[in-house]
């Protein structure tokens, strides 16, 4: 690099660089949250939906499976499994883990009530009703 | 060793090493896992070994990182570390916690240990990356601040470089966005909107910085290259870094119910996002080609100049692969981003923290370097190790390709299940490079215990 350009310059430009850019993302983050209601489906998070991204939580789904494509990717997506299988077909699911077929990728029981179920579900629900721009590109996930 | 109380570092490192081992291992049953599917099933389901795969990543990097500081900055600073004694409790009780934590990982439940560790109070578990219990996250900010602590007050005490300080301000973005995973609304696009201050802000954000101090610091030593010069690629560098890596947090905003203005931002910026990098590749080169003495430690050239190459290629080259927004739209979530978080990981942080360590271990027992049946037997593990992580990533990139073909593009699109069981071939030559892996780790180990004659310190 040339000699004209020195060290304490390259720090300022460092240190305007590093700071115009956080600022511009704290203003697109403002944005964001300000038109975020229109997208998140935040008016349908009732106390079971609450309750059912707690167990999805603490029984740690995202450590198979993804979310919205984010998480683990050993197990089908689920932020459109609502559509894809339907209420009945997830709680029947559920109940039968693991599968205990031979060389088979399981998934553990974890002893949920029916209620939980239910809850769990009421979650799944809301996630699939977010507006995602159109993602996963088929019902597949 | 110029001054004693760079010694600290030593257990960091050794306790880096070792929990790199086990990252590997588990990392291994994993990909046994995905073709054997009920391998140690249910002892070690899957996700309770990627905990442990993942969470093992982060907190050897951090052992590392905070290894190598307490290393470099005695010697910038030329003074003694502000507090020795601080930096070794810390080490313990960052030892403590985070073996506490796989343990619980392993042997309770993962709700039960929610339940028991005050989840309740503060919920916070069970999303990626940080499933640490609340005591463990709040462990984590006091280790943290410990390190800052001691760094900031020797670096104030002392000469002020460039390095130093941008070390510092990497340390202190580290401890700041951190703080982040304390908040998780039930607003599930808010939750994920905010888990990328974490977990995007450090690995292409303010971890940048403290990979390029240490990168600086290392060819600084074994180039004798003038500091005026490196020193000013850092800064040029880390601008370059903050400049598209912070707007590139969008990349990972396309899809989950933000604003659709997130894919020109995200897409734009992060098509940058490689520019930092290859800066780097040429910087590394440019100081070892203008090298004004031969340094004897070899092995930290190779390792040094192997971080600015397999960074470039994992985090710049594979991240831009599947970060243009119409892309991503098919990549999102499939075997592709495993490809690129294995290989940015391993050529970025993994890399980094083993130039340090290759470096400054023979210093800290007492030679400038290793003897030469040492060296070539470290050498060999570079290659093998980097050799093997570079097959993962092309069979984890081929396993995306098919999986995004059968699933998202195929006119007539399979389910997931049924395309993991036609993809499986590339898990079992992922399994066999893994192996391969594991070997090279071993020969890295061994590398530690090889004697002979060893060049007397400078």
């Amino acid at each position: 690099m040339s000699a004209t350009f020195t060290k304490s310059m390259a720090r300022n430009v460092f240190y305007g660089g590093g700071v115009f850019f956080f600022l511009l993302f704290l203003a697109l983050t403002f944005d964001t949250m300000k038109v975020l209601p229109k997208r998140d489906n935040s008016q349908n998070i009732t106390p079971a939906v609450a309750h059912g991204k707690k167990l999805w939580e603490t029984n740690n789904c995202i450590g198979c499976h993804t979310l919205l494509g984010e998480g683990a990717y050993f197990a089908p997506e689920l932020g459109n499994v609502y559509v894809r299988r339907g209420p009945d077909f997830i709680k029947a699911w559920i109940k039968g883990q693991p599968t205990g077929v031979p060389g088979l990728r399981q998934m553990p029981q974890f002893n949920l009530s029916d209620m939980d179920i239910d809850d769990l579900i009421a979650f799944l629900k809301y996630a699939s009703e977010i507006k995602t721009n159109k993602w996963p590109p088929n019902i597949e996930g | 060793m110029k001054y004693t109380s760079q010694a600290v570092a030593k257990p960091y490192f050794i306790a880096a090493i070792a929990l790199f081992l086990g990252q590997i291992l588990f990392g291994l049953i994993m990909g046994l896992q995905y073709v054997v599917g009920d391998f140690l099933f249910p002892a070690i389901p899957f996700n309770v070994a990627r905990m442990v795969h993942t969470n093992l990543l982060i907190v050897w990097l951090l052992f590392g990182f905070m290894g190598a500081s307490y290393f470099l900055v005695p010697e910038e600073s030329e003074t003694e570390l502000y507090c020795p004694k601080l930096a070794i409790i810390t080490f313990w009780v960052f030892l403590a916690a985070g073996a506490m934590t796989v343990l619980g990982y392993l042997l309770v439940p993962y709700a039960s240990l929610a339940k028991w560790t005050g989840n309740d109070l503060l919920n916070t578990m069970g999303r990626e990356f940080l499933e640490q219990p609340l005591p463990t996250k709040v462990g984590i900010v006091l280790v943290a601040l410990s390190w800052l602590f001691n760094i900031v007050m020797t670096v104030l005490k002392g000469r002020k470089t460039a390095i130093s300080l941008v070390l510092s301000l990497g340390m202190l973005g580290l401890a700041v966005f951190f703080l982040f995973s304390f908040y998780n609304p039930v607003n599930l696009v808010k939750d994920k909107f905010y888990w990328w201050w974490v977990v995007h802000l450090w690995v292409e954000g303010v971890w940048e910085l403290i990979l390029g101090a240490m990168l600086a610091f290392v060819l600084i030593k074994v180039t004798g290259v003038d500091r005026e010069v490196i020193e000013k690629w850092l800064y040029v560098i880390i601008t370059m870094t903050l400049v598209t890596g912070i707007i590139g947090t969008g990349h990972h905003y396309y899809w989950i119910g933000t604003p659709a203005y997130w894919q020109w931002w995200g897409s734009i910026f992060s098509a940058l996002e490689p520019i930092p990098f290859f800066m780097m590749t040429v910087f590394a080169f440019n100081m070892v080609n203008k090298r004004r003495r031969e340094h004897p430690n070899k092995a930290a050239v190779l390792w040094a100049l192997g971080t600015s190459v397999m960074a470039f290629l994992g985090a710049g080259l594979w991240g831009f692969l599947h970060t243009l927004a119409p892309v991503n739209y098919y990549a999102h979530g499939t075997q592709l981003t495993a490809a690129h978080g294995h290989l940015a990981f391993y050529g970025a942080y993994a890399l980094v923290v083993l130039t340090m360590i290759s470096y400054a271990m023979p210093i800290l027992r007492g030679r400038a370097a290793n003897p030469e049946k040492a060296q070539i037997m470290e050498m060999w593990s570079f290659w093998l190790m980097t050799i093997s992580i570079f097959f993962i990533t092309l069979f984890l990139t081929g396993a995306g390709i098919v999986q995004i073909w059968l699933q998202r593009i195929s006119p007539t699109p399979m389910s997931f299940m049924a395309v993991q069981d036609q993809i499986s071939i590339f898990y079992w030559a992922r399994e066999g490079a893994g192996l391969v892996f594991l070997i090279g780790l071993l020969v890295y180990i061994c590398s530690f215990f090889v004697k002979g004659d060893s060049r007397a310190i400078e």
